[in-house]
């Protein structure tokens, strides 16, 4: 269970506001990955897709504060039809990740990638995710049909001159091992990438993975006494803006209590971990940044 | 009358190219030289690299590797996230922590964080990653306007000048500030090119920057390195002006720009 309990939790504080991811694609996507912490699907519409003028919005409040890179997440941030002006907004006044699952990466849109990123002085990252080793891992989690279709999206990104990050979840078996990761990098060499850059990531036991895997146990939590490090923890440097206002990160998105207000200015106290997925974070040193 | 100083960092035990660089600096009239941390690392015999900053009298404030090695700590603290960067930075490290002299570490715990002084008019202030965060990694790509704004209203300054990345560059703000990352004289730029970089700055109505590339004895250092059983991917740095470690924390901009 994910759900805040009554005991007292350690609070962190918000050091800088470095960090602004946006939920850009709500929760829809077309995939329905039985890990996804926040259950995204073609039907899941807690979070609704987000407007160039609401991103606009968030964009001059953060140059306020002095952000220093952007986030785009989902869903899937390419099944948004503004997902382009967003990104050459965003790219005016700051470096731009986009995670993607890399199922509608043809070579018209990377393309058009290419040319926002060489119309900016600032960095335009892509990470595409990969569930393991070959088609049977990954499309266990992803859905029939899904590997070639990644890899195809990773290799049109390569082709355009964009070299995407590839993120992987610790469910593709021994990948956090240095032989597992040095295994996964001749894997993408395979696919003609010469330079490959990977990023694993561990899960977060909420949403469709708590059913996939397991729950939390209930001592899977912090306590007021532990020591907490703000400058390990993402909390401590970012927020979430979703259709529905400011969040405190992009794990906890499902959860009303982890909403802390409308504008980003709502949004700088500190925040009470009292989740469990805020345990995962402190343990594994988690940052959902590349 | 115009002030002129030149200021660099990252010198990485590469002493042939400090004495170049300082010598380079002297001959086109910098009245001060300043170096950003970073001593050690990379190259070999660190201890050498100490008469050099005397000689040339370099103002010198503490790197993340002059904070480890005077605490006597068991890693650099650079900052990488990979684990292949990191077990580079490793090798470097206990390298370097056991070359370098007993005074030598102790010396380097009394060099300051930071400097701060006026500048031809500009409130200037040094810092070896920024001015928060000693192993912070400023680069050109992912270091907007509005952030570094931020950061000069939060540490007040008109310029700011930082290392640490390796990379130079210098960014302008409004209202006639400045940020300036001097790059490194350790290590090549990551350009093909063998020269290391360093910042030559004069004041006046409007503040000059230049970045000077500077030829050294590469051969000479290539040779030690090999003598002394230094990873040969830090020498086929040194022989081709690519980097070959410490890339996957290069933001996207700034890996594509290298080779590997």
């Amino acid at each position: 269970m994910n759900i805040p309990d009554t005991l007292e939790h350690p609070l962190v504080p918000l050091l800088a506001l470095d960090t602004l991811w946006f939920q850009v694609a709500g929760t829809i996507c077309n995939l329905r990955c039985t890990h996804c912490f926040i259950s995204c699907a073609p039907d899941n519409h807690s979070h609704e897709m987000m407007t160039l003028d609401a991103v606009g919005r968030y964009l001059r409040e953060a140059a306020t504060l002095g952000v220093r890179e952007y986030y785009f997440t989902g869903g899937e941030p390419f099944m948004n039809r503004d997902i382009f002006p967003i990104l050459e907004a965003t790219l005016q006044v700051g470096p731009a990740t986009v995670l993607t699952n890399g199922l509608l990466l043809d070579p018209n849109r990377a393309a058009r990638l290419r040319a926002l990123s060489d119309a900016s002085d600032y960095s335009l990252d892509l990470r595409v995710s990969l569930d393991g080793w070959g088609p049977r891992d990954h499309e266990r989690i992803r859905g029939r049909g899904t590997f070639r279709r990644a890899v195809v999206g990773i290799r049109n990104l390569w082709h355009a001159g964009l070299n995407p990050v590839v993120t992987v979840t610790e469910l593709a078996d021994g990948v956090a091992s240095s032989h597992g990761r040095e295994r996964f990098l001749v894997l993408l060499r395979s696919f003609g990438l010469t330079r490959p850059r990977l990023k694993i990531l561990p899960l977060f036991r909420i949403g469709a993975e708590e059913k996939r895997g397991r729950p939390y146990h209930r001592w899977e939590r912090l306590a007021k006494d532990d020591l907490i490090d703000p400058e390990r923890l993402q909390c401590g440097s970012g927020r979430m803006v979703t259709s529905r206002g400011v969040y405190v990160c992009p794990i906890l998105i499902d959860h009303p209590s982890a909403r802390m207000g409308e504008s980003l200015s709502d949004s700088l106290r500190p925040f009470e971990l009292s989740f469990s997925a805020c345990y995962t974070c402190h343990v594994m040193g988690v940052t959902c940044r590349t | 009358m115009p002030e002129r100083i030149a200021v660099f960092g990252g010198v990485y035990s590469n002493y042939l190219a400090l004495e170049a660089t300082c010598r380079d600096a002297l001959s086109r009239g910098a009245e001060s030289l300043y170096c950003l941390g970073d001593l050690g690392a990379f190259g070999p015999h660190p201890d050498r690299v100490f008469p050099i900053l005397e000689k040339y009298r370099v103002r010198t404030i503490q790197g993340n590797y002059e904070e480890s090695l005077s605490r006597r700590s068991r890693d650099c603290n650079c900052g990488y996230t990979d684990p292949r960067d990191n077990q580079f930075a490793q090798i470097s490290f206990d390298y370097t922590a056991a070359k370098t002299s007993e005074s030598s570490k102790d010396w380097m715990g009394t060099l300051p964080r930071e400097l701060r002084l006026s500048f031809g008019g500009f409130q200037t202030l040094m810092a070896h990653g920024s001015p928060r965060k000693i192993n912070e990694f400023l680069w050109y790509s992912t270091s907007p306007v509005p952030f570094l704004s931020r950061l000069l209203e939060l540490h007040p300054a008109d310029l700011l000048l930082v290392s640490h990345t390796g990379l130079h560059w210098h960014r302008r703000l409004p209202g006639n500030r400045h940020v300036v990352n001097v790059g490194a004289i350790g290590r090549p730029a990551n350009d093909g090119r063998r020269e290391v970089w360093y910042a030559l700055l004069t004041s006046g109505t409007d503040l000059d920057v230049r970045f000077i590339p500077v030829e050294y004895d590469f051969k000479t250092l290539i040779h030690e390195m090999k003598e002394e059983k230094l990873p040969a991917e830090f020498i086929q740095t040194i022989r081709t002006g690519w980097w070959t470690t410490y890339l996957e924390i290069l933001p996207a901009k700034e890996r594509a720009a290298g080779r590997f």
